[in-house]
């Protein structure tokens, strides 16, 4: 058996006195797309930022490629170079405009040259449809258009495993479509990705496994069928059915 | 309507009003001009008969506004005025450099960084704590009076350096204030793009809290502009030790009148220019949110 890309072992983490992470286990193999699922609060976006190494664990061990990221002495600048990560606000730079963005870590951390990069950037505008953007700043763009810059600029460091925070909780309805067709097209080119997120359409779709969280537990996890047809666990229905009666499945 | 009625015993009558529905705010904008004129007058009025009727004022005015002594002590102070000049441009560039470093040591994160971020609190805790003038009179005396080799001995240097050492333990401060009031999302996503925290600090962070501080920094650059006079006291001979010399001579204090003109009229366009830039900045921020 292959070993999984990514895997989580009996993570805990708290916040003060509040466990936001309960014993957490997770596999995830290359090429698969892995949906967190739960409402606000559950853990999810706690679970991406300590795989991203933006928030230490306390207790448990993850593993990339099988090798034990969260022990002391990692470089956590190395091992984030590994991974791109995109955030429920898109955190662009405002100060830069587009190109500069995308290019500013494949320069200073890849070191890469600033031709080489900006060319590298530019096939990606054209390949998500930004070509004309290129030199705006972000206040320029609509939301949906920076969520496809930063997922951009996470991608330009060439990661082969991708992290999703909520991307599209914080857009306008109609550009969440733009968004998220994004992400369906990395994984029709077969990246490894864990994406958060409350769009429960989406995530049957995309998704090779669903796994439902609840108060920092992992209550369920499966095939999207198996998580949205026959849920087996209380919490996971009883979630579910609220996500219906509000007509978002 | 209590308004209208009330004008119309002046005998202005409604035609002074405009039409009916003219808009109300051009005409609310009018009187305000000239209630805000009319009291200025009558305030300056009253000040000046206060000060004029006092019955020393002819002796004051005498000893502190004579022409024949401003003609002859002004060139004077005017070239004493451009030591000043130099001394605050070239202390203004190491201020913002030296400040910007503190604050970024200041800024680091993590337990290894310790014994830097402590060395910077400390610094900034201690000179913050000395009045300027004491750390000039400390080092303007004091470092040369050591004689150690190799290190200059003009009280010119070591004025200016107590000046440049105490401004940027202030300014450091104003550094730190704009690099945290950048919100920590933008430290996150720069640090999962596998930044350090100095390129975090040096691309990212600082840039945009430069930026929010711009308006402070210059508030600090008017006042250096007068402080740098405090080099006096080690008988540098910029515009005010000029003004006192005279003084000292003539026991006419006119030369300080037009030192302080002087001041005015080097710092009056740095405040309208940071006004100008505040609110540019402004409208600027506004028309984005629309």
């Amino acid at each position: 058996m292959t070993t999984p890309k990514l895997e989580l072992r009996g993570v805990w983490k708290a916040f003060d006195d509040k466990e936001v992470l309960r014993d957490v286990d997770l596999d995830v193999n290359l090429h698969e797309v892995v949906c967190l699922i739960g409402s606000s609060g559950s853990g999810k976006s706690t679970m991406l930022k300590c795989v991203n190494l933006l928030v230490p664990i306390d207790d448990g061990m993850i593993l990339l490629d099988d090798a034990d990221i969260t022990a002391p002495g990692v470089n956590p600048n190395r091992v984030r170079e590994e991974m791109g990560i995109v955030f429920q606000a898109f955190n662009l730079f405002p100060h830069m405009n587009v190109l500069d963005n995308i290019t500013l870590s494949p320069r200073k951390v890849h070191g890469v040259g600033r031709s080489e990069a900006e060319d590298k950037a530019k096939d990606l505008l054209d390949r998500f449809g930004l070509s004309d953007k290129s030199v705006e700043y972000p206040d320029r763009l609509s939301g949906g258009e920076q969520q496809r810059v930063a997922v951009i600029r996470a991608l330009a460091t060439e990661p082969d495993l991708m992290l999703f925070d909520e991307v599209t909780s914080a857009l306008d309805p109609e550009l969440v479509a733009e968004v998220l067709d994004v992400i369906r097209g990395l994984k029709d080119v077969g990246m490894t990705m864990v994406i958060a997120t409350h769009e429960m359409g989406f995530a049957r779709d995309v998704a090779d496994q669903v796994c439902f969280l609840d108060q920092g537990r992992i209550h369920e996890h499966g095939p999207p069928k198996q998580i949205f047809s026959t849920p087996q666990e209380a919490r996971t229905q009883q979630f579910l059915q609220r996500i219906i009666d509000a007509g978002r499945l | 309507m209590s308004e209208r009625s009330s004008l119309d015993e002046f005998g202005g009558g409604p035609s002074l009003l405009g039409p009916p529905h003219a808009p109300r705010g051009q005409e609310e904008g009018t009187r305000a001009a000239l209630i805000a004129a009319a009291s200025t007058v009558i305030f300056i009025a009253v000040a000046l008969w206060a000060i004029l009727s006092s019955p020393h004022w002819p002796a004051v005015q005498n000893q502190f506004f004579n022409w024949d002594h401003f003609v002859i002590v002004f060139p004077k102070v005017l070239g004493g005025l451009w030591l000043d000049i130099k001394m605050f441009l070239f202390a203004e560039v190491v201020i913002l450099a030296l400040a910007l470093a503190i604050a970024m040591i200041r800024s680091l994160r993590g337990p290894a960084f310790f014994p830097l971020r402590a060395l910077a609190v400390i610094f900034i805790d201690l000179i913050r704590g000395i009045p300027v003038i004491l750390l000039i009179l400390l080092l303007g005396f004091g470092v040369p009076a050591l004689q150690l080799p190799g290190v200059p001995n003009g009280a010119l240097f070591w004025g200016l350096t107590a000046i440049i050492i105490s401004y940027s333990a202030y300014t450091a401060e104003v550094y730190r204030a704009g690099i945290e009031s950048v919100h920590e999302s933008q430290r996150m996503s720069a640090r999962s793009l596998g930044l350090t925290q100095g390129q975090t600090l040096r691309y990212v962070l600082v840039p945009q809290a430069i930026r929010n501080v711009i308006p402070a920094l210059l508030n600090g650059f008017v006042s250096l502009q007068k402080d740098v006079a405090l080099v006096l006291i080690l008988g540098i001979r910029e515009a005010v030790r000029e003004a006192d010399i005279y003084a000292a001579s003539t026991f006419n204090y006119t030369g300080y009148v037009a030192a302080a003109l002087l001041f005015i009229a080097v710092s009056v366009p740095v405040a309208r220019f940071t006004d100008w830039y505040t609110e540019r900045d402004r409208q600027k921020k506004q028309s984005v949110s629309a």
